[in-house]
């Protein structure tokens, strides 16, 4: 039987910094791991320091690699990033539910990202934009702490040189030298370019920053129905055995990390729930 | 239905301990009520029960199960407290959950047996979780209706007890009579508990059995001074998460989780690495954790449920409303442990009818 709570030894194919204290790692993925979606996330597990849930970050159509892209933070992501091309480490997953893209077919899409939750949106990315006559408008907001903090930069503004999408940026705080926006994503989103009635909001960040901007687009007349939110909660097992990562009745790593406003909304909205 | 004696019952021991299951029942240690490897019952003995009280006493007479619920719980055999659940040696992750010893539970209460269903919806569907199916799949159960109730029980409220629900798994279920002098009528509800009772044998229950049972059984529902209004709670609860009374329960409550240690359903665990110096091996463990501890919500840098207030949300919450939609039932089973053993006497009958009241 298979063991839900095992992982796989998986090789490191590479380690890259992309911003100070973020970078990629792209590992083997196991013959039997299956294809993954937008939106679900893995496992990664460092012997003698224990594991992390980290989205994939990558094209969900490239077979050879499982993209992440992390923020150094504590124990297990600083020994993520000392690891070495070759080296092995464990791997469980793809878990949760993905971004509903199929959905938002037909009409715009607008997409949120603040600071490393930019990161699990960039699959949707290269989805949308694989099949980009399928959707009208594409946005993409994003937020960050510093300019030099800024992920996917360089990507990001390809796409929108090629047309491919809007891009708006605002970072916290900058130098003189800084041209762009100061400031809170929000503030983009009235001047990004959807329509309110015909737009599909992903959106992954800070949870405060989730829970502005979801007042702030209700206030531009966009239903609850058409936003959706990754969420981020403590998660070990990410099977939902373990109890960590409950929302009310939502097992965040089970029934999410992605989920519709609808299904949230008093809870996320309710303090230290 | 069987009428044993207590020598009959010994005799179930000593035939299950033969054929090499581990028989795991109650026993007295340390002034209260265990659950433990046993080669026989311990005699005459009760308790005596209520908010943030629990005392073992002698009963004057020979019962078997003249006790009600002690803290213990059958759960610590199927979901122990602590369990390595792999091992990294040179760098390969190696399964290392044994091949489980056959047990037999011996005196699982109605409540208790509707909380090994629950445990069983948790860790056997979706997903299965390997090391609790091992251990599940071939327990034997022996079940006993209970011929008395503690304060601290409110199972009619739930629907679990006092007697076994006969939809639930099991293979015999016993009914104490005459404690004084103690007779079993018991029944089976499964093959493999029809082919113990034949083998133990005893003689057919009198026409008159059925009703004894229901007598015993109106007498201990009579005996049920707790109660739980459960109509519309999910609802209720997950709709009174501003309401003030949640202040007042933080200005009681420890955080110290025994509640949820006590608890026969509570299912959260925290898996931690250890390795052993020498060897370098790594042991990936597991153990129960609870709801009330600053980890239990951490992420980095930060605590989702900060105050205690917030805390005691999540478990009253989750136990009573987040169940339902979870696992189909609510969380609780009526056993009123988590009355008994908290330790300044928080009443969770008594807290959600304040919560139902208006702010
Ligand atoms: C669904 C999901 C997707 C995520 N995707 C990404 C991503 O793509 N990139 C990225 O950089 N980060 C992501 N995170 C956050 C990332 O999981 C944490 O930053 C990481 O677990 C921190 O671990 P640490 O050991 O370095 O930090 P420490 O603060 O040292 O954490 C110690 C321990 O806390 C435990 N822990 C469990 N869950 C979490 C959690 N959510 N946050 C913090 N600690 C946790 C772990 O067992 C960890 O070992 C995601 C989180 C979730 C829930
Ligand atoms: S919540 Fe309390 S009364 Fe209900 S099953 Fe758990 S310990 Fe027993
Ligand atoms: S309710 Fe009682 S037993 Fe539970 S954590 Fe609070 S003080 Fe401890």
């Amino acid at each position: 039987m298979m063991d839900p709570l095992l992982p796989r030894r998986v090789e490191i194919l590479s380690v890259a910094e992309e911003v100070q204290n973020v970078f990629t790692l792209d590992l083997r993925p196991p013959p039997d791991y299956g294809p993954f979606e937008a939106g679900q996330f893995n496992m990664l597990y460092v012997p003698g320091a224990g594991q992390a849930a980290i989205s994939v970050s990558g094209d969900p159509r490239d077979k050879t690699r499982l993209r992440h892209t992390i923020r150094r933070e504590g124990n297990v992501t600083s020994l993520l990033q000392a690891k070495q091309v070759a080296d092995h480490i464990g791997l469980r997953g793809p878990f949760g539910q993905g971004w509903p893209l199929a959905a938002a077919e037909g009409g715009d899409l607008l997409l949120l990202g603040g600071g490393i939750g930019l990161a699990p949106l960039r699959p949707a990315l290269y989805q949308a934009l694989a099949h980009r006559e399928r959707f009208h408008r594409i946005s993409l907001l994003i937020g960050a702490r510093s300019p030099e903090q800024l992920l996917y930069y360089p990507e990001l503004q390809h796409w929108a040189d090629e047309g491919s999408l809007e891009l708006q940026v605002c970072v916290d705080s900058a130098s003189a030298t800084w041209r762009g926006r100061v400031g809170v994503i929000t503030d983009l989103i009235p001047e990004a370019e959807f329509d309110p009635q015909q737009v599909t909001v992903l959106m992954c960040g800070p949870e405060i920053m989730q829970r502005f901007s979801v007042r702030k687009l209700r206030g531009l007349g966009v239903k609850g129905e058409a936003m959706y939110l990754s969420l981020e909660r403590h998660m070990q097992c990410a099977v939902g055995l373990c109890g960590h990562c409950q929302l009310g009745p939502q097992f965040v790593c089970r029934d999410g990390p992605v989920f519709p406003l609808g299904k949230i909304e008093p809870y996320l909205m309710t303090g230290e729930f | 239905m069987y009428l044993w004696s207590t020598q009959q019952l010994q005799a179930l021991i000593d035939l299950l301990r033969a054929r090499d299951y581990d028989v795991i029942g109650p026993a007295v240690r340390d002034d209260s009520l265990h659950y433990e490897r046993i080669d026989s019952l311990p005699v005459g003995w009760g308790d005596r029960q209520d908010a943030g009280h629990y005392q073992l006493r002698e009963r004057a007479d020979q019962s078997r199960f003249g006790y009600n619920l002690g803290a213990a719980t059958w759960k610590q055999f199927l979901f122990p407290p602590r369990e390595t659940l792999f091992r990294v040696r040179d760098g390969d992750f190696v399964n290392c959950r044994e091949a489980p010893q056959k047990m037999a539970f011996l005196g699982v209460r109605p409540c208790e047996l509707a909380a090994i269903a629950l445990q069983d919806r948790v860790f056997t569907e979706d997903p299965v979780e390997p090391g609790y199916l091992a251990r599940r799949k071939d327990l034997l159960l022996i079940a006993v209706n209970c011929s008395q109730a503690a304060p601290t029980c409110f199972c009619a409220s739930t629907g679990d007890g006092p007697e076994v629900n006969a939809e639930l798994p099991t293979d015999l279920v016993l009914t104490e009579c005459e404690p004084a002098d103690p007779y079993y009528l018991v029944e089976a509800l499964t093959q493999r508990g029809q082919d113990l009772l034949e083998e133990v044998g005893g003689s057919q229950a009198p026409a008159s059995a059925r009703q004894t049972v229901d007598r015993l059984m109106d007498a201990t529902r009579e005996q049920l001074t707790r109660a739980l209004d459960t109509e519309e709670l999910p609802g209720l609860l997950l709709g009174a998460l501003d309401h003030p009374h949640w202040d007042d329960l933080a200005q009681r409550c420890l955080a110290c989780g025994n509640c949820t240690q006590v608890c026969p359903t509570c299912f959260c665990s925290t898996a931690e690495d250890h390795t052993d110096p020498i060897t370098v091996e790594v042991r990936h463990n597991r153990r129960w954790d609870s709801c009330f501890t600053q980890g239990h919500s951490y992420l980095t840098g930060s605590v989702v449920h900060r105050s205690v207030r917030s805390r005691y949300r999540q478990w009253l919450t989750h136990k009573l409303a987040s169940w339902v939609a979870q696992f189909g039932r609510s969380g609780c089973t009526g056993c009123g442990r988590c009355i008994t053993w908290c330790p300044v006497a928080i009443d969770l009958t008594v807290e959600t009818e304040a919560l139902r009241a208006a702010p």
